[in-house]
């Protein structure tokens, strides 16, 4: 009788939480204010791009884009200020902006974009596959990746970087991490470079970045660790809270990832970041996103093209 | 194979870590389970109410939303401070106690009435009575879903590797990440599971061998 | 309660001194209950702010949206499990030892290996072999889950099912092929359906389990219930604090309830199983899935 009663309890539950999820609700950002995006009134604002028509070049993936009538672009959707979805599903932050530069200069507008979500371990299968034309989502150029796909840019000179909490006095860079807790994703590069003896930090090695945060801000790790494109962002989102130390400890250039073979694709991607640098769209870009975090702007690293 | 012999310090380090995690939480999960069994068989309600909603708390939520709770919200409203590993042996005693407890509850009403009754009636005492009678009749009874318990346990164990805490998974995760082959890493991991899960079932049937022949 | 083993039916005595410890141990619980409160109220986790993210349109789209994923890989993933735990159930019951052996070996080894490692191992596999696989390569995520759901889920079942077997009374059987039914009759008409019958309450609780897995498929960034939580909590932003209280607590709860529905279906199926007279009694529905629950 008692299970009974509590089945019946359950389903109860269930049905009145689906019904309440099902239909619909007040609409607009989460939260009192926009959770990523550049907002208010005081605050820079976001260039517009003019879009370039009768674009033509001889690249596979151009033709089967514009025959498409749509460039698919592969980002990442949980990093404010870079690569951020709200909870209605638009997309803000400096890598969006990019994508939205290049997709301008190769003759598309805004909405023929379609943004797709890609993390990190699927990107080269996704891009080398054909399943994205572009990505722009914290994409470091190296040479292991060059074997698997092309890259357009640098357009972001990145470096592993710390994030701590606003008041921390503490630490001022990698040296002085003896004995604190650094929290970082497992496997990557800066959470390799801070578990070196020199350093005598402990770590914490949790899954997502925003996790990370979370754990600074709760005072259970003292530090945060990763490119600090990502850092500043997070600092720009919570401006009060949360600041980055600004010793860049590695170099992380950031690329434009597509097709390995596509040339032509590759030089008009180049062409397309070096004209947005010269006509001040980049610095608007940036000051309207991660320039939020008061940490200064930088001038974009030199192209490498080949 | 060279996988497992190029990185034997860390399937070690690995390896040791679940050990350690599954033996901690094993015993913690066992005090919670038993503590909270007694809360259920009581005849005080309030407790009987707290043993209840424990169980049906911990049965039916995923265990990586334990972890979420030991990790985000334990820390914020109640405790912060604590290490990684601490946080994952809670979440692991806790969500196993509850099956403890069931498995304890169960076995204790396998012993009929009558004899609980009898012994009362010669003039033994309550916890005589517990001694004496009852638990080394329930223990035979409780002794095989508890092995079950502790093999999942182990097997549980695998999802602190994603909150920072070195076992045999984070080891597979790691290698694989570094581009190893996935068949072979995926044999040795397998491989160190399948000697802890043989080793406890084989130390439970001991258990039992010896249980059985005290009746 | 009053007939249990551990107590005498109590005396005036006892009353009285139940009743104190029952006004003790209500205070103790209430306690623990306004503790929890206050110190979330402290930490501003009781802001109608915070719990104002349910109303937004957003918001309830994902919770939505999870829970249909959750469901729809559940789904998929049980039925496969079933036919799955069928066949290896009837392979290891078999009178070929290889056939026997093989199935043994099987379950055997999926039992024993975490879940999560067969998922992450069967996910890189099926990235590698992307192009080769068809419709598994379109959707690797949703196949790595629901095929290492099946696999382990499977070999439990394929347990449960053969203990049910095992409780068919011999004499059944003898019967059965005095009146020349094949193998393959008495296993399809006589052994099965009543091995079915018997432990399908036992067979929903590991369905419980099943569903309450579907959760692992965070580590392989597959988006169901608990990765849309996450990434909830993660995203949103409320009086400057992430409101990761106030998603774990609605999403666990939506967890609670579906297992306590699908547990309560198996309770149903016990009692009426009950009242049936057939050859083999119908399992309990907690206590042998105990065995298997836990994970």
């Amino acid at each position: 009788m008692k299970l009974r009663k509590s089945a019946a309890v359950a389903a109860t539950v269930a049905v009145l939480a689906l019904t309440a999820t099902a239909c619909g609700g007040s609409t607009g950002n989460a939260g009192d204010k926009p959770a990523g995006g550049a907002g208010g009134k005081d605050q820079p604002k976001l260039p517009t791009y003019t879009v370039a028509s009768g674009v033509k070049l001889d690249s596979a993936t151009l033709k089967r884009a514009q025959k498409a009538g749509k460039l698919v672009i592969g980002a990442k959707n949980d990093q404010p200020f870079l690569g951020f979805q709200d909870t209605d599903g638009k997309r803000s932050g400096f890598d969006i902006e990019i994508a939205k530069m290049v997709a301008a200069d190769l003759g598309f507008k805004p909405d023929q974009i379609e943004f797709k979500t890609v993390d990190s371990n699927v990107r080269e299968t996704t891009i080398s596959k054909g399943e994205v034309d572009l990505y722009v989502g914290t994409y470091t150029i190296n040479d292991e990746r060059k074997k698997q796909v092309g890259f357009a840019g640098p357009y972001f000179m990145a470096g592993a970087d710390l994030l701590v909490r606003s008041d921390e006095k503490g630490i001022t860079g990698p040296d002085s991490l003896k004995g604190k807790t650094v929290c970082s994703i497992k496997g990557s590069t800066p959470l390799q470079e801070i578990k070196k003896p020199k350093y005598g930090a402990k770590t914490v090695e949790l899954s997502k970045y925003s996790e990370c945060v979370q754990q600074l801000l709760n005072n259970e790790v003292d530090a945060v660790t990763t490119d600090d494109a990502i850092l500043k962002g997070y600092a720009a989102q919570r401006p009060t809270k949360l600041k980055v130390v600004g010793q860049p400890f590695t170099k992380e250039p950031y690329g434009v990832g597509m097709n390995k073979d596509d040339k032509a694709l590759r030089d008009a991607v180049s062409n397309a970041i070096e004209a947005h640098e010269k006509n001040g769209d980049y610095k608007k870009a940036y000051d309207a996103t991660l320039g939020l975090s008061k940490s200064a702007y930088t001038a974009p690293p030199a192209l490498e093209r080949y | 194979m060279n996988v497992l012999l190029d990185h034997l310090a860390e399937f070690r380090e690995g390896f040791i870590g679940t050990v350690l995690l599954t033996l901690a939480s094993g015993l913690l999960a066992m005090v919670l389970g038993v503590i909270i069994a007694g809360f259920r068989a009581s005849p005080v309600p309030p407790l009987r109410f707290f043993g209840t909603a424990w169980v049906t708390l911990f049965r039916n939520t995923p265990l990586t939303v334990l972890f979420l709770v030991a990790w985000f919200v334990v820390p914020v409203i109640f405790m912060p401070g604590m290490s990684p590993w601490v946080k994952a042996l809670i979440a692991l005693a806790c969500y196993t106690s509850a099956f403890v407890c069931e498995a304890v509850r169960s076995g204790i009403s396998t012993v009929p009435l009558g004899q609980a009754e009898a012994a009362r009636s010669i003039g033994m005492s309550f916890f005589q009575t517990l001694r004496l009678i009852i638990l080394p009749q329930a223990t035979r009874t409780v002794l095989p879903p508890l092995s079950s318990i502790f093999i999942a346990l182990t097997k549980n164990s695998a999802i602190a590797g994603a909150f920072s805490v070195t076992e045999l998974f984070g080891v597979q995760k790691l290698l694989s990440d570094q581009g190893f082959p996935i068949a072979w890493i995926f044999l040795w991991v397998a491989l160190g599971y399948l000697v802890i899960t043989f080793t406890i079932s084989g130390l439970f049937r001991l258990l039992e061998r010896r249980m059985g022949v005290a009746r | 309660m009053s007939s249990s083993v551990l107590y005498d039916a109590p005396g005036p005595k006892a009353r009285v001194r139940n009743r104190i410890y029952t006004v003790a141990g209500s205070l103790a619980v209430l306690g623990l209950v306004a503790f929890t409160l206050y110190r979330m109220n402290a930490k501003g986790q009781l802001e109608p702010e915070v719990w104002n993210i349910f109303n937004n349109a957003g918001v309830r789209t994902s919770i939505r949206d999870g829970v249909l994923t959750t469901l729809k890989v559940f789904a998929v993933a049980g039925v496969l499990s079933l036919v799955l735990g069928l066949l290896l159930a009837v392979a290891r019951l078999s009178e070929h030892k290889a056939v026997s052996w093989l199935a043994t070996g099987f379950i055997e080894l999926f039992r024993a290996i975490p879940l999560l490692i067969t998922i992450y191992a069967l996910w890189v596999l099926f990235l590698t072999y992307k192009s080769d696989l068809g419709v598994i390569g379109d959707n690797t995520a949703f196949w790595a889950l629901v095929i290492g759901l099946t696999v382990y889920n499977g070999c439990v079942q394929a347990e449960v099912i053969r203990a049910g077997v095992n409780a068919v009374p011999r004499g059944q059987v003898e019967a059965a092929y005095a009146i020349g039914l094949r193998k393959s009759q008495v296993m399809t008409m006589l052994l099965l359906p009543q091995a079915v019958r018997s432990m399908l309450p036992t067979m929903i609780s590991q369905l419980v389990v099943t569903l309450k897995d579907t959760s692992l498929g965070y580590i392989i960034t597959y988006d169901e219930l608990l990765f849309a939580a996450r990434t909830m909590a993660n995203n949103i932003i409320v009086n400057g604090e992430n409101p990761i209280t106030a998603v774990v607590i609605v999403v666990g709860a939506i967890y609670v309830a579906l297992c306590l529905a699908l547990a309560g279906l198996a309770t149903w199926i016990e009692k009426r199983g009950r009242r049936a007279k057939t050859g083999i009694a119908v399992a309990a529905a907690t206590e042998p899935a105990l065995a298997e629950a836990a994970d």
